[in-house]
């Protein structure tokens, strides 16, 4: 296990340093790609959401330079972000990563978006060919904790998310949600979310504008609601009440001049931000106009920071769950490099009967003549399954023995009984899977 | 005998003073409901305790100190209708203490300070005082209610965890509550004014603009009509409707002391 782990949460570093981390989605398959690159690493991914900015790797030797890789593609000074960091390697890194996807280690514990962020960021890795044999197996099995903790626990079930802790707050402005229009600018999930349980509430009518205008339209069609060309923003945004901004823009959109506009347009009735955009996209300055409330990511989560206490409990059962868990993949991971050890010799073996069985089959075929389909099938059960019958004794043997001093005895023998050769020494893991996936197959036969 | 009742009340509303001090930094629901039970229960006994002065033989509920009971009586009675309209007892934390003031001045001594005797329009004067009061009092309302509004602003603005289970309505709510007392109290204010105006008329003949009465009393209502104008025009909110609200506030108080340097508005002859 020579996985490591480098990143910044919420916890570790303020905003202003996740700013500086954080990376677009168009930006993330190249950064995975640089990330591979580096020296030193087999096999990276990379987790940029708004609340974490995260590097797992699994590397040659298991100590790869990835505060280096930071500083070199960030471009920033170790004194500026090294006391954010925090790093974590083998076993420590894969209780991470099962934190991470089971919602343990989020601003809101128990939310559900971070396990599709990940998810995204798998799929993302996996296709530019970043995620091969180890990350994989790593994360299919996170998704499986995931799904666990969630199913298994009720750390999900309370409604507390930024979503709801922004309905909550624009009641604390508002009084009632009744009649009040909210405008959506950029159109992402946690928006898209955010405006769902604002609308549920009571909220009149919804704005959307986004960079593609085609997309606004398809957000603002879902919600019944009314498309805004980008460039119209600033002449529109004084309709709404509330404003959820989430664009992927390097600068703050809205800045103190804009806010002077929008309020000086609704005599200066009072306007809601919910900045979850990381950079922001509401610059500070104008955050402090009288009437402009402005609330970022963090602020958020000092919000939800009192209903974190309920759960606490539940965020322990499911530490146990994760405890156990890592014990399992780690358990999996030794017996699966035992494995790997005999796994050419199994393939040998699978291979060595199907060509005795196809010789077989080629020879009765010339003297029976044709046969009607369904012979066909029959012959073709009944020959697999003699062959399947025959294979288990020893693939179980080798399997065994594998985990066992006297796996290379047993391996020899084996290769002696069948005159095997050694051709596929070193097959890939490719083939592991395969020869696991056929091993299935005849012990469910 | 009146006097005992408004005692009573003083007794009653003291619990509501305690209830505002402590309103701001804690909430309990607990609380809140015995100050409010405690405040109508002292609305009871004033109410008698005003009802007994009107009934009683001598022209003693012009004098200053009534005046203040009968102030003191109307902002319970908005405090009220704003409870029942939104259900909450927020403004009580500027009320309540004003009323307990008011009500203790007035019941600390029986002031045999009569109004002077020569007003034959005795049906304008008690027009006169029961509007300006509610004037008054509607007023009040609106300068704690643009108090709350800056607090609640601030709570809002410092991003507190704590500002989601404050006990202060929605800010919307508390500029609402603050509008509608400064729109309601404009009219009365005004036509307490005019008929003031009649009153000093009738007693002198003519009204005297440089009395510092008259004088603040136009001033107060200058602002408050400035008041009502930039919300009404451009939605003043926040801090610079605060600073108007009390403004207003001080320039009512101020005009309500005059009662003590004035020639016209003198109670004793």
């Amino acid at each position: 296990m020579r996985y490591q782990l480098i990143g910044v949460n919420h916890k570790s570093a303020p905003l202003e340093v996740r700013e500086k981390l954080a990376i677009s989605e168009s930006r993330l398959p190249d950064c995975c790609r640089d990330l591979t690159a580096y020296p030193g690493i087999e096999e990276g991914m990379i987790i940029s959401t708004c609340n974490r900015v995260e590097m797992i790797t699994h590397t040659n030797n298991g100590s790869a330079d990835l505060r280096g890789f930071l500083h070199d593609h960030f471009q920033l000074k170790p004194e500026d972000l090294d006391a954010h960091l925090y790093e974590f390697r083998e076993k420590d890194a894969v209780r991470h990563v099962f934190r991470v996807a089971a919602s343990l280690d989020s601003m809101v514990v128990g939310e559900a978006q971070i396990l599709g962020q990940v998810k995204e960021a798998y799929a993302t890795a996996r296709a530019v060919g970043a995620v091969r044999g180890q990350l994989d197996q790593l994360f299919t099995r996170a998704f499986a904790v995931a799904k666990r903790v969630r199913t298994e626990t009720a750390v999900g079930s309370s409604s507390v998310s930024i979503a709801s802790v922004a309905v909550e707050l624009a009641k604390k402005i508002f009084g009632t949600l009744q009649g009040k229009n909210v405008f959506i600018v950029g159109a992402g999930k946690m928006s898209e979310l955010a405006a769902r349980h604002l609308m549920a509430h009571g909220c009149a009518s919804i704005f959307v504008a986004n960079r593609t205008y085609e997309r606004a339209i398809g957000l603002a069609q879902r919600f019944n609601g009314q498309a805004i060309k980008f460039e119209d923003l600033y002449n529109s945004c004084d309709k709404a009440d509330i404003v959820i901004t989430s664009t992927g823009s390097p600068h703050a959109i809205f800045r103190r001049e804009h806010g002077e506009q929008f309020l000086a347009r609704r005599k200066n009735k009072p306007m809601f931000f919910i900045d979850i955009a990381v950079p922001r996209d509401v610059s500070p300055e104008m955050a402090k106009l009288d009437g402009i409330f402005a609330y970022d990511i963090d602020d958020l989560q000092q919000a939800v920071s009192s209903h974190v206490a309920d759960r606490r409990k539940e965020a322990e059962l499911a530490e146990a769950i994760i405890s156990s868990e890592v014990e399992n993949f780690k358990a999996r991971f030794e017996a699966r490099l035992h494995t790997l050890d005999v796994v050419p010799t199994i393939v040998s073996l699978q291979d060595h009967l199907e060509t005795i069985r196809q010789a077989e089959i080629d020879r009765v075929r010339g003297r029976m003549g044709a046969l009607t389909p369904e012979q066909e099938m029959a012959v073709e059960a009944l020959t697999r399954g003699i062959i399947n019958k025959v294979m288990h004794t020893p693939i179980t043997t080798l399997k065994t023995a594998a985990r066992e001093s006297e796996a290379t005895t047993v391996i020899d023998v084996v290769r002696r009984l069948f005159n095997l050769h050694d051709k596929e020494k070193g097959s890939s893991s490719q083939a592991n899977r395969e020869c696991e996936g056929k091993n299935e197959a005849q012990t469910r036969r | 005998m009146s006097l005992l009742w408004l005692r009573f009340a003083l007794a009653c509303y003291f619990i509501g003073l305690i209830y505002a001090f402590f309103a701001l930094r804690r909430t309990s629901d607990l609380f809140s409901r015995i100050a409010l039970h405690a405040a109508s229960l002292g609305m009871v006994f004033h109410f008698v305790s005003l009802v007994e002065l009107f009934l009683s033989d001598h022209v003693v509920w012009a004098s200053v100190h009534n005046g203040e009971s009968l102030l003191a009586f109307f902002s319970m009675t908005f405090f009220m209708i704003i409870y029942a309209i939104y259900k909450t007892t927020s403004p009580g934390v500027v009320v309540f203490p004003i009323v307990f003031f008011l009500t203790f001045v007035a019941a600390v001594d029986e002031q045999p300070v009569l109004l002077t005797s020569f007003v034959q329009h005795k049906g304008w004067l008690v027009a006169h005082i029961i509007l300006i009061f509610t004037g008054y009092a509607a007023l009040m309302l609106s300068f704690g209610a643009s108090l709350l509004y800056l607090v609640q602003e601030r709570r809002l603005k410092t991003k507190k965890p704590s500002s989601l289970i404050s006990f202060l309505p929605a800010l919307e709510v508390i500029d609402q509550i603050g509008y509608r007392s400064l729109l309601l109290g404009f009219p009365f204010m005004t036509l307490g004014l005019i008929t003031g105006s009649v009153v000093a008329m009738s007693a002198y003949g003519h009204v005297d603009f440089t009395d510092p009465k008259i004088f603040l009393s136009i001033l107060m209502w200058v602002v408050y009509m400035i008041m009502v104008f930039t919300r009404w025009n451009s939605g003043w909110r926040g801090r610079r409707a605060a600073v108007l609200a009390t403004c207003a506030f001080v320039a009512a108080i101020v005009a309500w002391a005059a009662n003590y340097f004035s020639t016209i508005h003198r109670f004793a002859s």
